[in-house]
């Protein structure tokens, strides 16, 4: 293992340190709890956007809290949900007495510590509260042979867009059902071009040959659902956008914003060439407008390299919202 | 080890569970993390032995009054500092565990059957699994079939428990050739197969630590 790190174990909350120490203007972090909250706290009178998770996504979660996006985030062990205090500690971080969201990825382990989180937040009379799950990944098959689909690159749109509704003062349940329906507006697919390594574990956590690429990876670092030869960019975009176009139901003629993420090992150079790719595919082939996009690393996989696509199904709502003012590490514009 | 008066376990005893487990886990992390690698994210292992070694250090830091204060620590101290699934699944085994033991010092072959049932009833409750998910459960649930068979039969404590333990390890190996259908190994669909189960083996090595430990 070669990373730059003094002790595995205390890899998270040295990165916070680093978060609140490059960020005083934007977010502060209670290293105890590892809980990192916008400064000052939620604005009186305005609903909390709360998220929490493993830690290795970054900027994803920690890096989003700020302006116009989210009021707290919780951060586990790397790859590893945050324990139910920690989804306690954020809830009462991001209330401002409006009530508050949770947005959650779909990983067992995150659903139910945050479950047991819920149950002591209704123990101690906290009943304003909303959660929003998110599952976009094409890759799993819902049914009740899986944990169903998992969440991926949708909880960076939901997060920015549901953070957008808040700070305009929509009320809870708004917040709550716009963030479920950017959700059920999204699909995501992922490609790994090499696997990664988990500091606590020391090596990679699985083996891919140079030829090699895995299609339908999470951000775990987990393998996915199938592996294929090294092939052009143009026809993994083709195979990566299939699925996604597909699941959507996209006709011709519609708008979509397209997340091009990267899964943190892969150069901006790669991710704009697959960018283009994407969006001939879309324009040229398929007969669909990209309304908006965001190239780079979002929601990430340790030092992955690789990519995924994700397709938001827009309307003029979704895309006002998308360009209201956010000012957080991970994402920042108009503010 | 631990200490046993008239076939039932006490405070010592299921402190000396935990210490037992905590120590195995430190010895196997690597094993658990590398099952965890192949069908899981490769953390098992860590997690486990990190909430379990924090368990194992309640014993010397605060007096405890009963069986069920005790566990019920071990119960919350798993929650807040194992993460995953497994940190819900095994704290509320242990949460659970401590119900039936309320009003005992000394658990015989009836408050341990009761106290088994209770904890694996309140990880079904909050994983939802089925025998053959290839999770946990998959351990636990002839385990307890064992230990209740073996106590109905009029079996001591000791006996109940090493049937438990060699129900859990066949429970363990019937998960290698299963698809798994809850959690994150259910993801890779029939590439899940062939795989032990990471909480089905860490399962087995605390029901195993169990028998060296109650009776």
């Amino acid at each position: 293992m070669k990373k730059l790190l003094n002790d595995p174990g205390r890899v998270v909350v040295e990165s916070l340190a680093g978060l609140a120490a490059a960020h005083p203007d934007l977010l502060e972090v209670d290293l105890g709890q590892r809980v990192v909250r916008r400064r000052g706290g939620t604005r009186p009178g305005k609903v909390g956007v709360v998220s929490g998770g493993g830690s290795g996504h970054e900027p994803l979660h920690a890096g989003y809290v700020g302006v116009g996006m989210l009021d707290a985030a919780c951060c586990g062990e790397v790859f590893t949900s945050p324990v139910p205090d920690q989804f306690v500690a954020a809830h009462h971080a991001a209330d401002g007495g409006a009530g508050v969201v949770h947005v959650l990825k779909n990983y067992t382990g995150d659903l139910l510590n945050a479950e047991m989180a819920h149950d002591i937040l209704r123990a101690q009379d906290v009943d304003a509260l909303e959660v929003v799950v998110t599952d976009d990944d094409v890759a799993v098959l819902d049914s009740t042979f899986t944990a169903g689909r998992r969440g991926v690159g949708a909880t960076v749109l939901v997060e920015k867009l549901v953070g957008a509704a808040a700070e305009e003062g929509r009320d809870l349940a708004a917040c709550a059902a716009l963030g479920r329906e950017v959700n059920a507006r999204s699909r995501s697919m992922g490609v790994a071009l090499t696997s990664c390594t988990v500091p606590s574990a020391g090596v990679a956590t699985f083996a891919l040959a140079d030829d090699e690429i895995e299609l339908g990876i999470g951000i775990h670092g987990e393998p996915g659902r199938r592996r294929a030869p090294l092939q052009p960019a143009h026809d993994v975009a083709a195979a990566l956008l299939a699925p996604v176009v597909e699941d959507l139901a996209l006709r011709r003629g519609e708008a979509v914003v397209v997340l091009l993420n990267g899964m943190g090992g892969t150069p901006l150079i790669e991710l704009y060439l697959m960018f283009h790719e994407v969006r001939s595919i879309l324009h040229e082939t398929r007969g669909v407008t990209v309304a908006r996009s965001l190239v780079g690393n979002y929601i990430t996989s340790l030092e992955m390299a690789g990519c995924s696509v994700t397709l938001l199904r827009a309307d003029d709502e979704i895309v006002r919202l998308w360009d209201a003012p956010v000012a957080t590490p991970g994402l920042r514009w108009g503010a | 080890m631990g200490s046993v008066r008239d076939d039932v376990a006490d405070l010592t005893a299921f402190q000396s569970w935990i210490a037992e487990t905590s120590a195995e886990l430190d010895e196997h992390a690597g094993h658990l993390t590398e099952l965890d690698r192949a069908i899981g994210d490769g953390d098992h292992g860590t997690n486990m032995a990190r909430g379990f070694g924090r368990c194992a250090e309640l014993a010397g830091e605060e007096q405890f009054p009963s069986i069920d204060a005790y566990l019920k620590k071990v119960g919350m101290t798993l929650v807040s500092t194992v993460g995953g699934a497994s940190g819900p699944l095994y704290g509320t085994f242990f949460l659970r565990f401590a119900g039936p033991l309320a009003a005992t010092d000394d658990a015989g072959v009836h408050a341990l059957a009761q106290g088994l049932r209770a904890g694996v009833d309140g990880i079904v409750a909050r994983g939802k699994a089925e025998v053959g998910d290839k999770t946990m459960y998959d351990t636990f649930a002839p385990a307890l079939e064992a230990f209740d068979a073996a106590a109905v039969a009029g079996s001591p404590v000791a006996e109940c428990l090493r049937a438990c333990a060699e129900a859990a390890d066949s429970g363990r190996d019937s998960t290698e050739p299963l698809v798994a259908r809850k959690g994150r190994a259910s993801y890779l669909g029939e590439r899940s197969a062939g795989h032990l189960d990471p909480g089905a083996s860490s399962a087995a090595l605390l029901l195993r630590a169990a028998a060296r430990t109650l009776a």
